[in-house]
């Protein structure tokens, strides 16, 4: 039963459903563009992390350091690279 | 008629009318001259099927080299133009055509392609692999940046050559201001090629995490291998942001969408800073693979080992972060703020830090070492104090008040000369005679080696200094022709004598080339130059499988030990070897991308249709294959090994 059913593998796939549930009812339910962006800018990003560790298996190799460096070093970078660009042509642009 | 009119080229002149005749020339010569010899089934068999990176490293080079011919057959025409005031040599649209694709050339097509031709070769066989992760993806990264290369040198006698400058700033690049197809040639052609550097990139990285030789852990690879690494881990990172960017500029251009242009809620600036976010790393993908190559070479030539191999690694990794942080300094002047200024200058200036540490390494290297002054020695030694020059005047303009002075002047020019010709330039020819008779089995002529050197050495400083002073009189780059009151005249006579002498020391390389060929002597050991690391342990020229049994490693310089210390790097017998089989889908699938970019540049919407099919058959054509290699028999092993000179032990 554990090999047809791993529950780390289940528990992620109901997880992921209520992630995108709740990304879905900013369509449905009336509320503010900020509150509607918060949730689906946090929901992304949690369903991104959980397809990588449960589905991907990121974190299940020899290689699990590689891995989780290269992506915080990615994750990194594209952080730089929004907030630098929103730096320099809106906020600190006179 | 009316379909071939768009063909023509919308500011003909004698340069234009010239090359026209000479690349038809050149291609008449190459189809009988194939014809002729009967080389064709040799080229494609050995050459446009291979899957063997030290086969593509060499392809690679010629095409490297090639475009540096091209790229500095534009250098000395600009120099020429410039030579003296109010010149009618060229008008001012093929100036502009000629400083945009001398900077395209030579930085994506000629450098870009110089370092993946010496990772290529050296990255496998310094960790003692067989070849890379994904060979068959290694020749498609090729012919992705050969055709993308193509199609960019096709453009200045079909359709006419981009004008608006390598960065090709918007609006200038826009459809308001650059009306003909020149600017498409620009985007599609570095999309292609830039496809295939990311390939690589993923490629590489992947190669030397996983298949590195036993023993050797990343703490023990050689240096270049290590900067190699960083290297394509910064293409991965930045190519994508260039990807994007070119295909937010196609849509611009050839759908009318509005990213980057000034109504409708575009945002000119948007790709100023999109470019330079790519832009910046670049610069330090092209600079950190020269790192590696010099102290590869610097080591080998004190007969030292490499002082601060720790702080050599954490150098680069603090570098390949740093990168990505600095890009705003490349625009100073375009209207942020003193906060976003003072922040980006002083990120800039912290990367002078890594850099820092790095050249006291070497020097710290050299000292009390057995120094050899050889060609690739003389090329690194060079470079230090040039380089420094260069990396000084980098720091000034990384101030941004005193930008406002330089930015745009020739000062800047000549800061990104001194840098990337001696960091860069420099690196590739050392690399070039360092690895040589490991890649072609005889050794380049050293004494006209070192005649290049000097005149190469001499006239950089000779064509590059006087920019330093026209620049902060106020000559602005990128100017066809100034007056004569302006006092420029004689700094850019001095600049155009030493872009003489660079020639001289580029046709002495060449010179050198045809001259070794013919008479180097073909009896070198494999290991000439008494180096440090495991490439040398195999034959000269490398066979097939680079290593009859994989070698074991137990220091940073096991070879080095393997020859001193008596230490035993091939254990084990002869095993059957497994080998990728050739293919001609990459080659194939180049030239559809040829032909894809090509209808794109001329809207030809039913050949782009056509063409992206054929990219979907060729993807289709792998997923379904089934080629599972071949094996290379213990008794053909041991006949090329005898063939070879005998099986080491």
């Amino acid at each position: 039963m554990k090999e047809l059913f791993p529950p780390k593998q289940v528990l992620g796939f109901v997880f992921s459903i209520v992630l995108t549930v709740i990304a879905l009812s900013v369509y449905f339910l009336d509320m503010s563009f900020e509150l509607a962006m918060t949730i689906l800018l946090i929901t992304a990003f949690i369903q991104a992390a959980v397809q990588l560790v449960v589905f991907m298996h990121a974190g299940e190799s020899k290689d699990k350091k590689s891995i989780y460096t290269t992506l915080y070093y990615g994750f990194f970078i594209a952080l730089v690279t929004v907030f630098g660009t929103l730096l320099t042509l809106i906020w600190g642009y006179y | 008629m009316d379909f071939f009119a768009r063909f023509a080229v919308p500011n003909p002149g004698p340069t234009i009318y010239a090359s026209m005749v000479a690349i038809a020339l050149t291609m008449v010569a190459i189809f009988v001259g194939l014809t002729y010899y009967k080389k064709w089934g040799y080229l494609w068999r050995e050459w446009l099927t291979t899957v063997d990176h030290k086969r593509i490293g060499i392809m690679y080079l010629i095409s490297a080299l090639l475009m540096l011919f091209r790229g500095g057959v534009d250098a000395i025409m600009m120099r020429a133009q410039t030579a003296v005031p109010e010149n009618t040599l060229l008008g001012a649209q093929e100036y502009n055509e000629i400083f945009t694709t001398h900077g395209v050339v030579m930085i994506i097509f000629m450098a870009m392609a110089f370092i993946m031709a010496l990772m290529n070769f050296a990255v496998p066989l310094q960790i003692g692999a067989r070849d890379v992760a994904f060979p068959r993806l290694n020749a498609l990264s090729f012919w992705l940046y050969f055709f993308g290369a193509m199609l960019f040198n096709i453009s200045f006698v079909i359709g006419g050559s981009p004008d608006s400058g390598w960065s090709s700033y918007f609006p200038l690049a826009g459809t308001e201001y650059s009306e003909s197809v020149g600017t498409n040639y620009y985007m599609l052609a570095l999309q292609i090629s830039g496809l295939g550097t990311l390939i690589t990139g993923i490629n590489f990285i992947t190669t030397i995490l996983k298949m590195r030789a036993p023993g050797m852990t990343l703490m023990k690879m050689p240096m270049f291998t290590w900067s190699a690494l960083i290297t394509n881990l910064i293409i991965v990172f930045a190519f994508p942001v260039l990807t994007v960017a070119l295909l937010m500029g196609t849509m611009d251009r050839l759908f009318a969408t509005n990213f980057f242009t000034t109504s409708n809620g575009g945002m000119d600036m948007l790709w100023a800073n999109l470019f330079w976010v790519w832009g910046h790393p670049e610069v330090y993908i092209l600079i950190l693979p020269a790192f590696g190559i010099y102290s590869e070479i610097i080591s080998t030539f004190s007969r030292r080992n490499l002082y601060g191999y720790k702080s050599m690694v954490i150098s680069m990794v603090a570098i390949s972060v740093l990168s990505f942080l600095v890009w705003v300094h490349h625009f100073f002047t375009m209207g942020q703020g003193a906060l976003v200024n003072s922040i980006f200058s002083i990120t800039t200036m912290a990367i002078a830090v890594p850099t820092g540490i790095k050249i006291f390494n070497w020097l710290f290297t050299l000292r009390k070492g057995k120094i050899v002054f050889t060609t690739p020695m003389l090329y690194s030694l060079g470079f230090i104090p040039i380089f420094t020059i260069g990396g000084v005047t980098g720091v000034m303009l990384g101030m941004a008040s005193a930008d406002y002075q330089y930015h745009n002047t020739m000062f800047l020019v000549a800061h990104f000369h001194l840098v990337i010709i001696p960091g860069v330039v420099f690196a590739m020819i050392a690399g070039l005679f360092y690895w040589w008779p490991k890649m072609f089995g005889f050794m380049l002529n050293e004494r006209l080696g070192k005649w290049s050197f000097w005149f190469i050495a001499i006239s950089v400083c000779v064509t590059f200094f006087p920019m330093f002073i026209s620049g902060l009189d106020g000559q602005a780059r990128r100017m066809y022709t100034y007056s004569e009151s302006t006092g420029f005249g004689i700094w850019n006579l001095i600049s155009f004598i030493g872009a003489i002498g660079l020639a001289i020391g580029f046709a002495l390389i060449v010179y050198n080339i045809y001259y070794s060929i013919r008479y180097s002597t073909r009896e070198i050991p494999a290991d000439p130059w008494d180096a440090r690391s495991l490439e040398w342990a195999t034959h000269s020229p490398v066979p097939e499988y680079n290593f009859a049994i994989v070698p074991e490693v137990d220091s940073t310089e096991a070879f080095w030990d393997y020859k001193k210390k008596g230490y035993k790097l091939f254990k084990g017998k002869y095993e059957p070897i497994h080998m990728p089989n050739n293919s001609g889908v990459p080659f194939l699938m180049g030239l559809v991308f040829f032909v894809w970019g090509f209808a794109f540049v001329f809207g030809m919407w039913i050949f782009a249709v056509i063409a992206s099919i054929g990219i979907a058959a060729c993807l289709a054509h792998r997923s379904f294959e089934k080629d599972h290699g071949r094996y290379i028999s213990v008794e053909e092993i041991e006949k090329t090994e005898k063939d070879l000179g005998g099986a080491k032990e």
